[in-house]
């Protein structure tokens, strides 16, 4: 799928309210934080909405009304009713049942890829920020090659190449998403590494490291937070194409993604309804991720807002 | 700014050069060209493709004999079809390049105005309405947009009114017999270029309410709201003015994307691109296609965000290229 550019965002640093380190400075910080978070009404909204899908679908051995790849070919492609709320497919597997249990390594291979992206990124950018030199040059020149080939692929190539298990697609999604983190915390670093906060912390001692993990990296806390989020969201529709295409999660295994390939068969039929099922439950999810990483935008914002 | 120009693409050739080694080395790495002969019952055959594509050398040399060959525009031939690579992957770019070209415009012209609208009557019901859809055009994957248009526009209407043929076709681009610009090009392009303008449009329209809203606060607006300009013109002439520069940035980069990335859009609208051609290649592993594919993109992408540099200098004379 053609790749959209990232919303803009607005996120400014709180270069100028560095996180004071004390423990109660710190709860105060994060109640404040709860508080705004809990008045952006659309966030919490989709805040239980995802916790509801993760729960449904992690949870499917227990809710799924059918067991997984349970299949009865007498009930195949059946219309939704009393037994079957969304229908069968062909081979006459319960279609909720089915939508459920994909979604679990939907969600997962989003998540994963946008906790290992955003920390592979953070890493390198702020690395690449706080030496400068040409630790900073190697690093980004590094990045600069992932932006010249299409991700699909350097996607498909690879799974052809490595094979698709959900851990390989993990990896791969995580090669091709550190480098936008990477350039935002990049340049965010390079404009703290010399304010005071920073020198005081180099004139009591501290070292590198020292200086990157608690003085530095509190203060991107919102940006890597946003990150993430924006992240789950462009993993889980990367997945669900480079499943359709044929390339990511392949059968018995099943995905949002590749339910969608066999639903491709559908149109024109009776059964094209079985199309709306897992497109729906992405953009639901993919929605929903979205308003959560802008209310946590707004409420972690704290220049935005004074 | 020739210079400038020139410079920039001198620039580029170091990046260019070492991505392409790595994706000629993974590509070789993941794929053997002879994989077919190495069945073969008269073991000479093997022996003498080697020799005759020259994979008994190291992998520099083949690499630079390869690089020799690319630009001499001695590009092989396929291994899937049989035929010359060259003119294939020219083909598949100018069907792409079509693609491209309407939606980008369309997305663009779609986006400014909507843009200019959410702007100009921020938080009004419209404004409220037209955001609500860019959200949604963000968050949903282009193919399954793709195959509900399919659906909704060409194959429903088609049954419930019992036409001959659907509305909007969605297989190629040219019935049988057409060819160049009329009715039945038109009729075929609609549901592609929809499936791949919604998310631009999406994210553009963003992005231009974004950055004309932030015209719109700044002091020569004030200044000339002050002066008695009229608020069209204001609009028009200052605040779009402004904005569009870094819009017209964002446009060239992700049409860049757009030139190996319609793999998708091409594939289920079955149109002979260069996102086809990727697949079709990919399956039969046809490594004298995919290199050239992906070091022709690779072009593409550089040359496209030069592009919006200089559209940049173009558009905004405070910005100087040197």
């Amino acid at each position: 799928m053609t790749q959209p550019t990232p919303l803009p965002t607005q996120l400014s640093p709180t270069a100028t309210a560095p996180t004071p380190p004390s423990d109660r400075g710190d709860r105060r910080t994060s109640l404040v934080v709860l508080s705004r978070f809990l008045r952006h009404r659309l966030a919490v909204a989709s805040l239980i909405v995802l916790t509801l899908l993760a729960v449904c679908c992690f949870g499917a051995s227990w809710i799924a009304p059918h067991p997984r790849n349970a299949q009865n070919l007498l009930e195949a492609s059946q219309p939704p009713s009393a037994g079957h709320w969304l229908g069968t497919d062909a081979l006459g597997r319960d279609y909720l049942s089915e939508t459920l249990y994909a979604g679990q390594l939907s969600l997962a291979i989003g998540l994963g890829v946008a906790l290992l992206a955003t920390l592979v990124g953070t890493t390198a950018g702020a690395v690449a920020g706080y030496l400068g030199g040409w630790a900073d040059e190697v690093i980004m020149r590094v990045a600069d090659l992932f932006m010249i080939v299409p991700p699909i692929a350097v996607l498909a190539v690879s799974l052809q190449g490595l094979g698709p298990s959900p851990v390989t697609i993990v990896v791969v999604l995580s090669s091709l998403g550190w480098t936008l983190i990477a350039r935002v915390v990049r340049s965010q670093v390079i404009q703290l590494r010399h304010q005071e906060f920073v020198e005081a912390a180099r004139v009591v001692g501290a070292r590198g490291p020292r200086i990157l993990v608690r003085h530095l990296l509190p203060n991107l806390t919102g940006l890597i937070v946003v990150n993430v989020s924006l992240s789950v969201a462009m993993a889980i529709i990367l997945e669900s194409t480079i499943s359709f295409l044929g390339y990511g999660i392949q059968p018995p295994e099943s995905s949002w993604g590749n339910m969608l390939t066999q639903a491709a068969g559908v149109i024109g039929t009776d059964q094209s309804y079985l199309l709306y099922v897992p497109g729906m439950a992405i953009l639901i999810t993919v929605l929903a991720v979205n308003f959560v990483g802008d209310g946590l935008r707004d409420a972690l914002d704290f220049q935005g807002r004074q | 700014m020739t210079r400038y120009a020139l410079r920039r693409l001198l620039a580029s050739a170091p990046v260019l050069a070492v991505a392409s080694f790595i994706l000629f080395w993974t590509v070789r790495a993941t794929f053997d060209p002879l994989a077919k002969l190495r069945q073969s019952v008269d073991p000479t055959a093997l022996r003498r493709e080697t020799a005759r594509l020259g994979l008994d050398r190291g992998i520099a040399e083949q690499y630079v004999l390869w690089v020799r060959g690319f630009v001499t525009g001695d590009w092989g031939l396929s291994t899937r079809t049989g035929g010359p690579v060259l003119p294939m992957v020219g083909e598949a770019l100018g069907t792409t390049l079509q693609l491209v070209l309407w939606g980008v415009t369309l997305a663009a012209a779609f986006a400014l105005a909507i843009g200019l609208y959410s702007a100009a009557r921020q938080y009004s019901a419209g404004d409220h309405v037209l955001t609500g859809l860019s959200y949604l055009g963000v968050a949903m994957p282009a193919f399954w947009f793709g195959l509900v248009l399919i659906q909704v526009l060409a194959v429903w209407p088609k049954e419930q009114f019992g036409l001959s043929d659907p509305p909007l076709y969605f297989v190629g681009l040219h019935s049988v017999g057409h060819s160049g610009f009329d009715l039945d090009y038109l009729r075929h392009l609609v549901l592609p270029v929809a499936t791949l303008t919604v998310g631009l449009v999406a994210s553009w329209s963003r992005f231009s309410r974004a950055t004309i809203l932030g015209a719109l606060s700044s002091d020569y607006v004030r200044t000339a709201r002050a002066k008695g300009v009229p608020r069209r013109r204001i609009l028009v002439r200052h605040a779009l003015r402004n904005a569009l520069a870094p819009f017209v940035t964002i446009v060239a980069m992700d049409a860049a994307a757009l030139v190996g990335g319609l793999v998708v859009t091409e594939q289920i609208y079955s149109i002979p691109g260069m996102g086809k051609l990727f697949l079709a290649s990919l399956e039969t592993g046809d490594v004298f296609v995919l290199l050239p594919w992906m070091f022709v993109v690779a072009i593409a992408v550089i040359l496209f965000n030069l592009l919006a540099d200089l559209s940049y200098a173009l558009l905004d004379p405070r910005v100087a290229l040197r």
